[in-house]
Order: structure tokens, then C-alpha cells, then sequence
């Protein structure tokens, strides 16, 4: 081997880590002695992302912060918010994985419709679904509807559609749906907090 | 805490590495118990005995904070001669009627006053029960969800403030807690006099002008036949100790769900208007004056009900709600009964309610007797299911535990499904309410894929196109519809055009004669001239900003952070926080200062915004006919309240009893110590029938085919019913699956072995899971015997990464009857070894375990 070829060697011992271990200032092996080319090449998905937006985790209602990286439109990275007093940056297990909550290949992306005693699911184009649903409200809402009970008194109202959900749904959302319920007549509106 | 609301738990953490001293009271030793002082195992189902044991200890010890105490709670009004207690009626309150399981409150009110059911609530306890449930009639609808609202209130309550009037509130509870003694919460919830001393004693010192103690609660204590109680119990305890509207004080509910609190504020609840209005009611025949009449106080700020509810009809029904048309108050439908959600579910099954929409919830799994809404939805003409994940409620049909067993079959099945998928938060912009009344303003990440959709574009179109299909009626039942206010600014584009969520949040914070938004609920006015979707949100889009928006840095501002989000209301921190200062104005301490009167400034001063008329001074007295805000007196911190204090005794308001008194569980394997007659809550609601009996009364000869008691809990790496966790990978591999936790000892005594299957069996189901046999669920000794205690997580079910049997398939249906919520945290049961049967073999093994209880399945 000449001179270039003994540096080279040189340069060969040094990448391994255990070398490196038991020569530098890193014993345990895991700071500066554990690198190497791919960890240096290795970037954070928070500094990959071209933008970072403020959000409240999904989970319980303690409402810690939380900060939704995205790349090219798509979430790469969720973590802790570190400017929130509420949560100071952390984040328990499930809010730690609401990555995999929000990007999960299991999650549903297509609207799924059984038709009465079907045997299976059929695909429904979304814009036909909604309408569909609009008919069944005002076909139940019709055949269900009480103007008065049976002394006579004002009840307004339908007691043949019922609705269960908006713990988990933004206080603007709950408050369409109370709002279109209640002028439909659709008194029996409930959600989590009762149960 | 530890547990279930990991990251609220720092702030205990960081309270105890300051000298504060925690205890954890619980069935089950936990995380949180790990990190604890003190850990207090105790009888799932007997806190109130544990509690009232507490508040005898401050009663008759005299360590209660007696100027609080006298100043702002109504421990001086006289109650009403013909009140009798549970002493004096083995276990009953004063009213009680058998036969409806009702009781007439009228005795329960203070002496020359009438006080009414509270504001957000009915009036029908004022009335005699039989009138409410008459033959034919429908079920009285009870007192309804507690909020922010306490009772109006007329006349003048007679008051000695010497405390010694024997018909005083405070005499009243003296002597109806004078046997909850340490031997009795040993006997009741099995916990030794010397660790129940240990708790007064630390709760003593740790209370009064110098020092708070705060509850803090996970909603599991709402899951009681006797629910509201238990929390009543925490309030007079804190309020006894001076531990109500002062920092590091209060009773803190933690709540499970990220919005459970805004659902519950700007309710889709049945009862119900935005910010606890109560929904008319048909039994009366009100117009709006009669309506506000009834449910608005003369004093404090629900005398200003009339411009609330004028308010949001304006924002519902705009131009078309006139003064000369009642505000188009009578397009509000009514109730005439309990039209909760266990209602509907029996008419489901019955085939009277065809429609259904389920909405971020999972009720096949996620729902006591699971079974019984899996029957309702199999009942059903169509179903409207709108989830991130392919959840249990929209696939029953197919594979559902009642098609295994045979009991149905999918042809049979006539539901229509219509499965939606929804935007996830990160997709989606709008306001969570935490728990601590808190809004915080999420922005959109990234646009949704696929056809999932947000439930604002949801709720929107559907609106849009009915109002459409209904545009030419000239039925007058559609003229609601038709004057519904439903024009929000989109964005978006084609199919995908959405409310701009910040327009509905405008909406909800209201806007003035202007067309300006207000600045907060003080600002509305009765004549019309005002908006507001939900007056105690009024302030959240102050000076036209999105105030739940705010992110200032927590390093930058003080421990109060006002200017992180926003809380309702006005921003407040915490509520009542007149009463940190005495009541001539002056904080208790300086060490626990928070809000004083600034004599030369004219008002309120301190860390927070007020909760009192800001330039009130300590020393006003309302004059004679003052109303509303203007009739609260200076020292008077309870503005909610129509007396203005914090109730130690609830004169109206709660169907179950003015004082809260220890009843079993509906399900309970010993009788009641305290009152041998009256076993569990008198009043509670109960549904016999079919699927849904009640396990044999302790004592009986058929009591011990279910021995054991169990109680449902959550884990940290699960999520509630699980449609939000049981498909994510990292929580599954952390926790992979159902386990039922048992003691060493009932391992033993049935032969149960770790890891190995066992499966837990009620009248209901049979539900199996790993035994996980560990030291943490502790047999006690309580009414003469030894109680095993078996841990059920609920987190499962069929559908998801990982998957198995429901803990709610073992529960049945039994209700507190103020909020109409369930009993699932304290029933009975048995428990094998090995899996349980499958396929029709399972409808058998049940069949037999309730003939062996005598429990017949004919109606």
C-alpha cells in the first residue's frame, strides 16, 4: 500500500463505530462514535416540511397543542406544540400517534352504501349519498311528524329520526347540527356526554 | 389521571414536586396510584359513603372554613318545616312516591321561598310526579343535564346566621351525615379507619385561608345510578372547606372526549339549547315570556334569559323572527318527556324511530348492553354512519356478534347504511372545547382525500338540499326549514365548497344592531336587535378577532395564560373567583391571592377576568326590586345561582334527594349499611325487560350466581370504544388486547391463571379476555364478606388491528335519574376460566346462567 492507501485504511478503521468507541471520548457508543454517512445524510421529517400548522390533539379532552407538519400537501409528522401551557410540548401515547391516526392505509376514503337486506357493500358516488340521505330525512320527517299531542298541545316535531355523535366534533360542527335538526323537528339529538 | 389524561397529570406532578400531597382514590391500583401519596383502594360504587365520611370528619371536627362557609354558601337559609331526611324516613327523602319511583321536591325548598328547577333543566319538579306521569302520559323528563345554571329563585329565603337554627341548612346536613362515621366508610368501602384519617387529615390541613385542595375526577364518577350525587357530594365537601372559586381549589372533571365539553355547551343534547337554555316543553303551553318567565331568575345572570334565547332565535331564524311573532319562538319543537338516548334505542327495537344518524361515536361497542343497540340498529328503515375507520356500528350488519350467534341473519336485516368517511382534524378547521372550558382553534393541514368530508360541509349540504327540496312547501310544519339562516360564506371549490368555519364561530359569538360582533353576553339585548348562537361563547370573536386563535407563547405570559385560546365565559379561568377574596373584597391569603377589589380603580382587579359585575363593590346592596345582575350583592360570589351561593343543600334542581345519601349500586353484592331498606338509588331508572334484568338483590338465594363485582376503566395506549385507536399500529402493539385484571386471591379461589383465557359472565353476555392476575386489583372487606373486584378495559371489539369482545356487552341499562346517564362503573358478575362459548351454544350459556338467577326473559 502506498502513502494515499494507508490514509484510506486509516479512514476505513475510523467509520467503524466500535473503533471509535473504544479510541474517543464516546465509550457508551452512543453519541459522536455511533454516527455515520447515513446518519449525517438522515434529515428530520420537521425540517423536511414546508409547513408547519397549529392544531389541538383529537384524543381527550385535556386539548394539549399540537403542530402538523406537511409535505406537498401531505401530513409527514405530528408532535407536541412546546409554546401550549396547557401541554408544554408533550404529548401522551395516543396523542403521540396521531400520525398513524390521520394517515393510516385502513382509514376509509370511499363512501360505502348496503342497500336493505344486502348482503355486502356497494360503492355510492358521495354528491347521490347526500341526496339520498336528504330524501330519507324528509320521508321519516313526514311520516313521523306530530304537530300536536293528544290534548291538543303544540309539539312540532318528529320522533322518527334520532342522532348520536359530536363529542368528537368541532363546536361549529355541533352547532349545524342542532341547528338544522331543531328547525327539521328532530328532537331526539344526543352524543357522548350522556353516555 | 395518570392514566387516561397523561399530560393533564404533569400539572399534578409539578403540584407534588412543589410539597403538594396527592392521593388517589380508586378501585384499582394505577399509574396514577404509583405516583401518588397516597393510595386509597376502595369499593367500586360506595364514594358518597367514603365522601359524607369526609364532610362528618370537617362537620363535627368544626374544621370546616367557617366565614366562607357562612358568607357564601347557604348553610344559614331555613329549610322548609315539613322536610323530613333520610334519618327520619329509613333511607327516603321527604316526598318519595312508590309507585312512580318519583319525588315531589316541594319540601325540599327553603322557607319562605319558592325556588324552582333550575335554569338548563325542567320545571316538572316543581310539580307532583303523578302529574308529570300520569296513565297514557309520558315519563316526566326529570331534571335535566346540569351546566351553568342553578335555580331560579323568588321570594326571601329566611336566613340565621348563627348557624343554630335546627332547621338550617346547616344543622339539616350535620345531622344527616352524623352516621357516615370512619367505621362506616370502613364497613361500606372497606377502607381502614387509619388510612380514612390519614386522608381528613391531610385534606384539613391542606384547606383554608392559606392552602387549597382540588378534586379532580375522571367522568367515571358519572357512571353511577346515583352519578350527580357523587359529584354533589365533592361540591359540599370543597364548599364546606372553602375550596370552590380560588386558585388551586375546585372539583376538575376530566372529560374523555376532545369536544365533549363544546358538545355539551353548544349541545347536540336532547334537552337542551345552546348555552344551557332548556328546550320548551309541550306540557306547558308556553309562549316566549311564559317560557323565560319559568326558567329565568330574578337575580344574577340568568334574569337575563329573555336576551339569550331572543338572541339565538334571531341568529336561527333571522329576519323572519319579529317581535310580533314571539321571535319565531313556536318553530321550536317540544319535548313532552325523557326523549334521551336509552329511550330511543327501546324505540328502535320497537320500530318507531327509522332514522339514525351516528356521528363520531360507536355505539354496537362503545354503549352499555351493546347488545340492545345493536338490536335498535337492526330495527332501523335507514342509518347514516360518519367515522374515520370502518367502525362496529356500520358493519353490525354483516358480522356482528348477533349474526355469529344466529339470533340474526344480515337478509333479515332491512337497515339501509349509508357509510361516509369523515375529514380528520388535521383536515378541518374549527374550535375544541377542552375540559376546562377552553376553546382552542385548529387550522386546516391539508385537504381531505377521497370523498372524506367534514361534517361541516356534511351538516351544510345536507341542510342546503332540504331547504331546496322544501322551498316551494307551503306546509307551515316546513316553514322552520325555509327560515332557517343557513348562507355562510364558502370556501372551496365545486363539491368540495364548505362553511368557512370562522363565519360559524362569528355566528356563535353573536353580533349587535351593527351587524359588528359583540364583545361578550352583557352586550345582548330582548328587542331583537342582537344575534348570538350560544350566549356563553359570546366573546369568542371579540372585536371581530378569532379569540380561540390566540397562541401566545406559555413562556411569555404568567400562569393563567389568557392569552392562549379562549375560555368561556368572558375568558374567565376559573369560575366564581369572587370567592378568593373575603367578603369585604380582600384576598383570603396573600399567598393565595387571585382576585381583590380595587377601591380606588372602582372594580374587581387581580390574575383573572372577574366573575362578578366588575365595578360592583363588596359592600353594595341590591336595592329593593333590583334584578338580574344589578340584584347580586356585593359579597355574593355565586352569580349563577339566584340566592347567590354555593348550595350545600340543593333546595331544587335534583330528583333523587336535596343531600346526597349512600345507596348501592343497582347491582351490588351487599346490602346497605346506612339505610337496610332502601338497597340502591329509590329513584333510579330502570328498564326491566327483556335483555336488560338486573342481577338478583344481595342476600337472595339466586344472589350468588353472580358474586364478583367488576368496574370498566380505560388504558393510556387505548382510546374509549376504540374507533379512534384500534387501527393504529403503535397503539396495538402496546396494548395488543382485552384482558380481564384479578387479584391474586380470585385467581385462586377459580382457578384462574395469567396469561391463560377467561371470560366474565352477566344476565346480558358473556365477554372473554387474557387474565391478567396482579396485585393491583385488591379484594376488600366490606359488609361482612370479602368482595373481589375484576378490571375490565372497554376498549375493544370486533373490528380493527386488534380486536375482542366489548366490556359494555356485559352491562345492562340502568340510569341516574337527574342526567338519564348509565350505571357502568360498579355491577356484578361471574367469571371462568377459559373462553366462552360461540355461535348459538353462547345464547344458551346465557339462557341457563339467568334461569340459575331466576331471571325470566318473557316481558
Amino acid at each position: 500500500m502506498g502513502h494515499e492507501g494507508g490514509v484510506g485504511a486509516r479512514e476505513w478503521i475510523e467509520s467503524w463505530p466500535v473503533y471509535r468507541q473504544l479510541t474517543g471520548d464516546d465509550p457508551l457508543g452512543r453519541g459522536v462514535a455511533a454516527r455515520s454517512a447515513r446518519t449525517d445524510a438522515k434529515q428530520a421529517r420537521t425540517t423536511q416540511a414546508d409547513r408547519v400548522t397549529k392544531s389541538v390533539c383529537p384524543f381527550c379532552a385535556v386539548g394539549c397543542g399540537q403542530q402538523i407538519f406537511t409535505r406537498n400537501g401531505e401530513v409527514t409528522h405530528i408532535e407536541g406544540d412546546p409554546d401550549s401551557p396547557i401541554s408544554r410540548g408533550r404529548l401522551c401515547p395516543k396523542g403521540s400517534s396521531t400520525l398513524s391516526l390521520v394517515t393510516s392505509p385502513q382509514r376509509a376514503d370511499k363512501v360505502r352504501y348496503r342497500r336493505p337486506h344486502g348482503t355486502g357493500w356497494e360503492d355510492l358516488d358521495l354528491e347521490t349519498a347526500v341526496d339520498m340521505i336528504a330524501d330519507r330525512v324528509l320521508a321519516t320527517r313526514a311520516a313521523t311528524w306530530q304537530d300536536v299531542d293528544d290534548k291538543g298541545r303544540r309539539l312540532n316535531r318528529t320522533m322518527g329520526i334520532a342522532s348520536l355523535g359530536g363529542a368528537t366534533l368541532d363546536n361549529e360542527e355541533n352547532y349545524l347540527m342542532k341547528k338544522l335538526y331543531t328547525a327539521l323537528g328532530a328532537i331526539q339529538i344526543e352524543n357522548q356526554a350522556r353516555i | 389521571m395518570a392514566e387516561a389524561h397523561p399530560v393533564g397529570f404533569q400539572w399534578v406532578m409539578e403540584a407534588k414536586r412543589r410539597g403538594a400531597t396527592v392521593i388517589h382514590v380508586d378501585p384499582r391500583f394505577t399509574r396514577t396510584s404509583a405516583m401518588a401519596d397516597l393510595y386509597v383502594p376502595i369499593r367500586a360504587g360506595t364514594d358518597i359513603a367514603f365522601l359524607g365520611g369526609l364532610i362528618n370528619h370537617v362537620l363535627s371536627t368544626g374544621t370546616y372554613f367557617e366565614e366562607y362557609v357562612r358568607a357564601y354558601t347557604n348553610a344559614p337559609m331555613i329549610v322548609r318545616k315539613d322536610f323530613r331526611d333520610t334519618e327520619d324516613l329509613d333511607g327516603l327523602f321527604s316526598g318519595f312516591h312508590e309507585q312512580s319511583a318519583r319525588y315531589d321536591v316541594r319540601s325540599w325548598q327553603y322557607a319562605g321561598a319558592d325556588v324552582e328547577a333550575s335554569a338548563g333543566r325542567r320545571d316538572e319538579l316543581a310539580g307532583p310526579p303523578s302529574e308529570a306521569g300520569g296513565p297514557g302520559g309520558h315519563e316526566a323528563a326529570d331534571a335535566e343535564q346540569a351546566g351553568s345554571g342553578g335555580a331560579p329563585f323568588r321570594g326571601t329565603p329566611t336566613r340565621d346566621d348563627s348557624m343554630q337554627n335546627p332547621r338550617c341548612v346547616f344543622q339539616v346536613l350535620k345531622r344527616h351525615f352524623a352516621r357516615y362515621t370512619p367505621e362506616m366508610v370502613h364497613e361500606i368501602c372497606g377502607i381502614p379507619p387509619e388510612t380514612f384519617a390519614r386522608v381528613a387529615d391531610a385534606l384539613v390541613r391542606n384547606s383554608g385561608r392559606e392552602r387549597t385542595t382540588t378534586f379532580a375526577y375522571a367522568v367515571g364518577w358519572t357512571h353511577h345510578t346515583v352519578g350527580v350525587q357523587y359529584i354533589r357530594t365533592a361540591s359540599i365537601l370543597q364548599s364546606l372547606l372553602g375550596n370552590v372559586g380560588r386558585p388551586g381549589g375546585g372539583i376538575l372533571a376530566l372529560r374523555g372526549h376532545a369536544s365533549i365539553q363544546g358538545s355539551t355547551d353548544i349541545p347536540t343534547l336532547y334537552d337542551l339549547l345552546p348555552g344551557y337554555i332548556p328546550m320548551p316543553n309541550a306540557q306547558r303551553e308556553q309562549n316566549l315570556t311564559d317560557f323565560v318567565e319559568a326558567n329565568a331568575g330574578d337575580k344574577g345572570f340568568w334574569g337575563d334569559m329573555d336576551a339569550y334565547v331572543v338572541s339565538l332565535l334571531k341568529a336561527w331564524f333571522g329576519d323572519a323572527a319579529t317581535k310580533e311573532n314571539d321571535f319565531c319562538f313556536d318553530h321550536l319543537p317540544r319535548l313532552d318527556g325523557d326523549h334521551s338516548t336509552f329511550h330511543t334505542v327501546m324505540a328502535q327495537i320497537e320500530g318507531k324511530a327509522p332514522g339514525y344518524f351516528v356521528i363520531g361515536e360507536n355505539p354496537a361497542v362503545g354503549t352499555a348492553n351493546s347488545r340492545m343497540q345493536r338490536l335498535g340498529l337492526a330495527n332501523l328503515e335507514w342509518l347514516v354512519v360518519r367515522d374515520l375507520n370502518m367502525i362496529e356500528t356500520a358493519t353490525f350488519w354483516k358480522d356482528g356478534p348477533e349474526i355469529e350467534t344466529g339470533e340474526l341473519r344480515t337478509e333479515d336485516i332491512g337497515t339501509e347504511v349509508f357509510f361516509l368517511p369523515a375529514a380528520a382534524h388535521t383536515e378541518k378547521d374549527g374550535t375544541f372545547t377542552n375540559t376546562q372550558r377552553l376553546l382552542q382553534w385548529r387550522h386546516k393541514a391539508i385537504e381531505p382525500t377521497g370523498d372524506r368530508r367534514s361534517d361541516l360541509w356534511f351538516y351544510y349540504r345536507l341542510g342546503r338540499r332540504i331547504k331546496d327540496k322544501l322551498a316551494a312547501s307551503s306546509d307551515p310544519r316546513d316553514r322552520p326549514v325555509q327560515d332557517l339562516t343557513w348562507d355562510y360564506p364558502l370556501h372551496g371549490s365545486g363539491d368540495r365548497a364548505e362553511p368557512v368555519a370562522e363565519s360559524v364561530l362569528r355566528e356563535i359569538n353573536g353580533t349587535g344592531p351593527d351587524g359588528r360582533a359583540l364583545s361578550g353576553y352583557t352586550e345582548l339585548r330582548a328587542d331583537g336587535s342582537t344575534t348570538c348562537g350560544c350566549w356563553i361563547y359570546s366573546g369568542v370573536y371579540a372585536d371581530e378577532v378569532n379569540q380561540s386563535a390566540r397562541r401566545k407563547p406559555a413562556a411569555e405570559q404568567d400562569l393563567v395564560a389568557a392569552e392562549w385560546g379562549w375560555a368561556w365565559p368572558m375568558n374567565r379561568r376559573i369560575l366564581y373567583n369572587r370567592a378568593s377574596a373575603d367578603p369585604e373584597g380582600r384576598p383570603w391569603s396573600e399567598r393565595k391571592a387571585y382576585m381583590w377589589w380595587d377601591a380606588e380603580a372602582g372594580r374587581w382587579a387581580g390574575r383573572d377576568v372577574v366573575d362578578f359585575p366588575a365595578t360592583t363593590p363588596p359592600d353594595y346592596v341590591p336595592p329593593e326590586g333590583a334584578r338580574a345582575a344589578a340584584a347580586i350583592g356585593g359579597a355574593e360570589p355565586f352569580v349563577m345561582q339566584s340566592d347567590g351561593r354555593a348550595w350545600l343543600f340543593a333546595p331544587a334542581g335534583l330528583a333523587d334527594g336535596p343531600m346526597p345519601a349512600h345507596y348501592e349500586p343497582d347491582e351490588s353484592p351487599v346490602g346497605n349499611a346506612l339505610y337496610p331498606k332502601q338497597r340502591a338509588n329509590p329513584a333510579r331508572r330502570r328498564f326491566d325487560r327483556p335483555g336488560n334484568r338486573s342481577h338478583p338483590e344481595p342476600d337472595t338465594a339466586a344472589a350468588g350466581v353472580f358474586p364478583f363485582v367488576f368496574t370498566t376503566f380505560r388504558v393510556t395506549e387505548q382510546h374509549t370504544a376504540g374507533g379512534m385507536s384500534r387501527w393504529s399500529g403503535y397503539l396495538n402493539e402496546l396494548q395488543p388486547a382485552m384482558f380481564l385484571e384479578v387479584s391474586p386471591e380470585l385467581a385462586a379461589e377459580r382457578g384462574l391463571h395469567h396469561g391463560a383465557w377467561a371470560h366474565v359472565v352477566t344476565a346480558r353476555s358473556a365477554v372473554e379476555g387474557r387474565v391478567l392476575v396482579t396485585e393491583r386489583a385488591t379484594p376488600l372487606r366490606a359488609g361482612g364478606r370479602t368482595v373481589h373486584q375484576i378490571g375490565i378495559p372497554w376498549h375493544w371489539g370486533p373490528n380493527g388491528l386488534s380486536t375482542g369482545d366489548a366490556a359494555n356487552e356485559l352491562l345492562g341499562v340502568t340510569l341516574d335519574p337527574n342526567v338519564h346517564i348509565m350505571e357502568t362503573k360498579a355491577a356484578t358478575c361471574d367469571i371462568v376460566a377459559g373462553r366462552r362459548p360461540r355461535g348459538p351454544a353462547l345464547v344458551e350459556y346465557l339462557a341457563a346462567y339467568r334461569r340459575r338467577a331466576g331471571l325470566e326473559e318473557t316481558p
